[in-house]
């Protein structure tokens, strides 16, 4: 009995693979991404698959949400030098460490000029490593600042402005919502506030920047707001998920968060999004520009794949700009190009504040790009982490502690 | 002499006995061999090399330097105590639950099956998924404990160290306490009811027919289960990896070990910390498995 039951399921699961194999032709290219919850990605493979006249089909292997949980699975896989991967989507943080890993392949010059033609110079710097390019920029994200119309007269220009609104308002309706929780959003903020404030983060791959006075004054900033009365309560395990929920609930008068925000709460909270505005992320000195934190997702090739020069195609054939196009209008994810920003697609997708995006991305600050990131990142975050814990009037001790993690976290020596 | 005879004849018979027991367990020694001495091996020599997979042209024998970094660091210390904290609290109160348990299940007089059955679901859910079942209850956007009468609405719980810890604590000790429970179950079912009945006799109390005859009794089924609840407890990761990822400083030693290994690809430095949780195990086994030995020898008639 049993024995005729395996041998059923077996011939069950050969039938299986016989009729898949008939559904895509040519050279099968596996894409390991994060499950874009719109569709955009896959209406883009299946595209290129028809463009490529049999000579590949794409087919998805679906990473988990979070950025984090993303790369463990990719490394993972990667460091045992998995042939089965072919497509990476890269979060751009990443790149310098899969670049000095030898994970993904380096762009001939060639591919390279031709898939960074009218890119945001920020996002292109994101994608290189000792000026090589090691992925092809997909599509982009930035953090604007959101606000309540309703509330709020006119956006505020700088943190010490927004704090002191939200007091005005209280802290009933007036919450700022933030990325607080102790992971890579944390980063983003502390990175997004110190780079505004005119110090950087990393002079070079194993060199240290952090320049004091700026620095410290961002620091400043981080802690007052933390300690003010228009902190969320769960500020400290806050993510881009609870500060759009918190939003939408209608006790929070500002946000820093990516546009994902925009179609969510029209869809959740038709009240609130009827009073949402948005605006360049907010200064920390009014003299100094802001600069917005940066993401998005690069497309590198898989030094294990067996099918590199095909999936070079294809990549090519994916950050094509109408494959951008659909990103954002069905994703809201913005596009690399530059020249896709004032498209009649894109003011769809932004409605008012496409331009507002794509000063945003222009404005960007990348994230430290060096092969250790991920040091880097968990240095800042248990230096700072929790930010009410920095007092405003004696940054000095934190600034230490800070300076030191990312020295020791770029040298790669201590536990983080 | 007579003695010696039977000693030599009996050596004789054990030592084919003996080889005939080696040739059985081989297949078992060999597979353990591969799926455990292997891994710790190769965890072993990666702890004395630099190893970093982000870097690959560099690397070489370090020696001990690895065991340095994490022995000097504070992270470390701090870990451990967080580990230590969480396992004794976790674990005490599991055997404090789990008695009661075991005693309800044991003098449970109708529904005996469904009883025992249901207080062992909790064991059978995945880590992972109690772990997020109770990380949504506690939490402030989705979860019901906030919405409790003497609870505030905003509280948020894993925000804050101890309250981190103590849902940390709830939901281990949910999880696991049915395992000890059963474990003291079984302890509980060897007792001859005759003393019992005997100690009723000479007018011993409820509380005294417990501490003098259950609880000495059962010591060896005691020790058995903290043995093995301790041993799990220590290398809690799941939990707290849900719950916290390690933030508000609740970060296990496992945890620690996951960061090097996995979100910095360090292995060198990831193995050592490793290896020093092995260690850490292996110093808690021991020292149980002695204090277990000297107690059986104590409970033994005649010594």
């Amino acid at each position: 009995m049993t024995l005729v039951a395996v041998l059923g399921a077996g011939a069950l699961l050969v039938g299986c693979t016989g009729s898949d194999d008939e559904a895509g032709a040519g050279t099968e290219l596996t894409f390991f991404i994060f499950n874009e919850p719109s569709g955009a990605y896959q209406e883009a493979a299946t595209k290129c698959s028809q463009e490529s006249n049999g000579q590949y089909h794409i087919t998805f292997e679906f990473l988990p949400a979070s950025a984090d949980a993303q790369r463990e699975q990719l490394v993972r896989r990667l460091g045992a030098e998995d042939d089965t991967i072919d497509i990476v989507g890269m979060d751009i943080i990443w790149t310098a460490e899969f670049a000095n890993a030898g994970f993904v392949e380096p762009w001939s010059d060639a591919d390279a000029q031709a898939v960074t033609e009218n890119v945001f110079d920020s996002v292109v710097e994101s994608a290189t490593y000792e000026d090589t390019l090691y992925a092809a920029p997909f599509t982009s994200n930035t953090q604007l600042l959101w606000y309540r119309k309703d509330r709020v007269q006119q956006p505020p220009r700088t943190w010490d402005e927004m704090i002191a609104e939200a007091e005005r308002i209280g802290p009933a309706e007036g919450l700022i919502q933030v990325q607080a929780n102790r992971y890579e959003g944390f980063t983003v903020l502390a990175t997004a506030m110190i780079e505004s404030a005119g110090a950087q983060i990393l002079a070079g791959p194993t060199e240290v920047a952090l320049e004091q006075a700026p620095t410290e004054r961002a620091l400043e900033v981080l802690g007052q707001f933390a300690r003010s009365p228009v902190a969320p309560p769960d500020i400290d395990t806050s993510t881009e998920d609870t500060a759009r929920l918190s939003f939408e609930a209608g006790g929070s008068s500002f946000m820093l968060n990516y546009p994902f925000v925009y179609p969510s709460a029209s869809e959740n909270a038709p009240d609130v999004f009827e009073q949402m505005g948005s605006a360049l992320y907010p200064r920390i000195d009014a003299d100094k520009p802001s600069r917005p934190p940066l993401g998005g997702i690069h497309l590198g090739v898989s030094a294990y794949s067996n099918n590199k020069d095909l999936t070079f195609e294809a990549i090519k054939c994916l950050v094509q700009p109408d494959n951008q196009i659909t990103a954002a209008t069905l994703g809201g994810l913005p596009p690399v190009r530059e020249d896709l920003y004032g498209t009649k697609e894109l003011d769809k997708a932004y409605p008012g504040f496409s331009d507002l995006i794509k000063r945003s991305i222009d404005n960007a600050a990348p994230r430290p790009l060096t092969p250790a990131y991920t040091d880097v990142s968990l240095a800042i975050q248990r230096s700072l982490h929790p930010p009410g814990d920095i007092d405003p009037q004696d940054v000095g001790s934190v600034y230490d502690d800070l300076y030191d993690a990312v020295d020791k976290a770029v040298q790669r020596e201590g536990l983080f | 002499m007579e003695a010696g005879a039977a000693a030599g004849k009996l050596t004789k018979r054990t030592h084919s006995e003996r080889r005939l027991g080696w040739l059985l367990c081989a297949p078992a020694v060999v597979a353990m061999l591969l799926v455990t001495a292997y891994p710790i091996g190769y965890a072993i020599v990666l702890s004395v090399q630099e190893v970093d997979l982000r870097f690959p042209e560099e690397g070489g024998w370090v020696g001990l330097s690895n065991y340095e970094s994490v022995l000097t660091s504070g992270l470390w210390w701090q870990d451990l105590f967080n580990t230590l904290f969480i396992t004794v609290i976790s674990v005490a109160l599991e055997l404090a639950l789990g008695m009661v348990i075991a005693l309800i299940m044991y003098r449970a007089i109708f529904g005996r099956g469904i009883v025992r059955t249901a207080v062992l679901i909790p064991y059978g859910i995945v880590t992972v998924v109690a772990a997020f079942s109770w990380f949504y209850a506690f939490n402030p956007d989705t979860g019901f404990v906030n919405q409790l009468p003497l609870i505030a609405d905003d509280k948020a719980w894993f925000g804050e160290r101890f309250s981190s810890f103590a849902v940390i604590i709830m939901a281990e000790v949910w999880k696991t306490t049915p395992f000890m429970a059963l474990l003291l179950l079984a302890g509980l079912t060897t007792i001859d009811d005759g003393l019992y009945e005997a100690a009723k006799v000479d007018g011993a109390s409820a509380w005294q027919r417990f501490w003098r005859i259950t609880l000495p009794l059962m010591k060896p089924a005691i020790l058995v289960a903290l043995l093995f609840r301790t041993l799990d407890a220590f290398r809690i990761f799941d939990t707290i990896f849900i719950m916290t990822r390690g933030a508000q400083d609740t970060e296990s030693v496992s945890i620690l070990g996951f960061n090097q290994l996995i979100s910095r690809l360090n292995l060198g430095l990831g193995s050592a910390v490793s290896v020093l949780i092995f260690l850490c195990v292996l110093i808690i086994a021991y020292l149980f498995v002695r204090g277990l030995g000297v107690r059986m020898a104590e409970g033994r008639p005649g010594t």
